[in-house]
């Protein structure tokens, strides 16, 4: 597939700037919400322009930052930094979004490692996408942002399993098995919980919605072709990292939900040793 | 079955807070043959000592043997093959009778899995009946054969007829006499006194996680111990 996102960015830039006066007039959807909300009684104004106002300033600030990250001139460190930053990020919003799971924060920074690794590995070993910043960056987002709710869902899941199901994953304990077979059943079960969305979005792009990605790149003034082909190129990376991130979260949950004398925690000792 | 199949117990603390144990340094031999009642009042540690003895739990302190090695020296899996348990609520896995009995038996024959349906009181023609439409009789039956295809030495039953009516709580009754008669030694949990009175060949009684009394029936009846009497309804 080769630099799929060439030539075709540069003229981006050009035809997709919409100017600060721009931006300010899309701002009257937001106006047009919080309308909404007072006609309806929702009470949700404060909460609809504190968002508007947050991602506006967010990505103000980021896109200032990714300036500097993603100059051609640039060695890659300041990308490295970057995605290190944003493995670390994912890892703590995980591990305060599903707290009561043990040793959370080490094995989702193992997660997200491994799953960038893997799908960058793939793209850039591929030569799928050219490696400098302008791709590391926004790719290693993809891979990290996407698999955030997943890993949050699937490891939600497993410590529900092993609560709620206790007494049939000790019954198969209790008949000898060993304690990746007894929980083998609920592994697979929470996996599919947190890997079926993905897959049905997957079949539904393109007829039910059209994706970020590409209605960025068709906006930013790119032929459709070529936004369908990046389009692709990222909907199979975030299927690639969301299973990659789920499955080395989960394998990781079900060795520190057990003892090595196959015994199933209780969750007061999940802490211990 | 000999005495030397007994656990042996020593210096035990056990429960599921290791800094709060119930049991607390408990030093005794539960026989492994006939069928042992262990009694005493809610929250005396029966359940907690009988998961000491397939290694569901380990001790907080001290250590439990069995055949004259510490219980850390047997494979979990091993031991819980031979030490088998049921609970007082039949876990149910998912699909038909015959696939819960492979679970323990991954390979069983329909025609041993038929018959070991029916030394447990169940017909063979429920194989292929969905495990969560049986009666609450029927599938801690199915539990106790479930168990028995890894040819236990010992069966475990965690005050197994506690959720029953009284009619399944005398069949499973009868299937826990009959295995001690036929060579698993049965070690149970109980706070029905007329079930312990019908059942134990050996009695252990225990409060506030100390034992307050082991041997036989007789002798516990004569004991002057009120809570003892009480725990073994003596008459």
């Amino acid at each position: 597939m080769g630099a799929i996102v060439g030539g075709g960015m540069m003229l981006a830039v050009e035809q997709g700037d919409i100017g600060v006066v721009g931006l300010a007039a899309s701002g009257i959807l937001v106006a047009v919400a919080v309308a909404i909300s007072l006609w309806r009684q929702l009470g949700l104004e404060r909460s609809l322009l504190w968002a508007a106002l947050r991602a506006l300033v967010q990505l103000l600030a980021v896109g200032w930052v990714l300036q500097f990250v993603v100059d051609p001139d640039d060695p890659l460190f300041l990308s490295a930094l970057w995605i290190v930053a944003m493995v670390s990020f994912a890892a703590y919003t995980t591990s305060r979004r599903a707290a009561d799971v043990p040793k959370v924060l080490p094995l989702s920074l193992l997660a997200y490692t491994a799953s960038a690794i893997v799908v960058l590995g793939v793209l850039f070993g591929f030569g799928i996408y050219d490696l400098e910043g302008r791709t590391l960056v926004p790719l290693a987002g993809m891979v990290i942002g996407n698999s955030l709710a997943s890993t949050v869902l699937v490891s939600r899941q497993l410590l529900i399993a092993a609560t709620e199901q206790r007494e049939v994953i000790e019954g198969r304990l209790a008949l000898g098995l060993s304690a990746t077979e007894a929980f083998r059943p609920h592994l697979r079960q929470a996996l599919r919980t947190a890997l079926v969305p993905q897959i049905e979005s997957t079949k539904a792009v393109g007829i039910v919605f059209l994706p970020g990605a590409m209605v960025g790149l068709i906006l930013a003034g790119v032929d459709p072709a070529d936004a369908v082909r990046v389009q692709v190129s990222v909907m199979y990376l975030v299927l690639g990292s969301v299973a990659t991130t789920t499955a080395v979260m989960s394998l990781g949950i079900s060795r520190e939900l057990f003892t090595p004398a196959q015994q199933l925690r209780r969750p007061a000792q999940r802490t211990d040793d | 079955m000999s005495s030397a199949d007994a656990f042996e117990l020593i210096g035990v603390d056990a429960g599921p807070v290791r800094a709060k144990p119930i049991l607390r340094s408990i030093d005794l031999v539960v026989p492994a043959n006939g069928v042992t009642v262990l009694a005493g009042p809610s929250g005396a540690g029966k359940s907690t000592l009988l998961r000491l003895l397939n290694r569901l739990d380990d001790p907080a302190a001290g250590e439990v043997r069995w055949r004259g090695r510490a219980l850390t020296e047997w494979s979990p899996t091993e031991l819980r093959r031979q030490v088998a348990m049921v609970f007082q609520r039949a876990p149910i896995f998912p699909g038909t009778v015959l696939d819960n009995l492979r679970v323990a038996l991954a390979d069983v024959a329909v025609e041993r899995a038929g018959h070991v349906l029916e030394h447990v009181g169940l017909s063979a023609e429920l194989l292929d009946q969905a495990a969560d439409s049986l009666s609450g009789g029927e599938a801690q039956r199915m539990c106790v054969a479930r168990a028995l295809l890894t040819d236990p030495a010992v069966l475990l039953a965690d005050e197994p007829t506690a959720a029953l009516d009284r009619a399944a709580r005398t069949t499973v009754e009868d299937l826990g006499r009959m295995l001690a008669d036929t060579g698993v030694a049965v070690i149970w949990v109980s706070h029905d006194t007329d079930q312990l009175r019908r059942l134990a060949d050996h009695v252990i009684v225990l409060a506030d996680g100390a034992v307050r009394a082991a041997g036989h029936l007789d002798d516990l009846d004569a004991s002057a111990d009120p809570i003892v009497r009480q725990s073994v309804g003596a008459p």
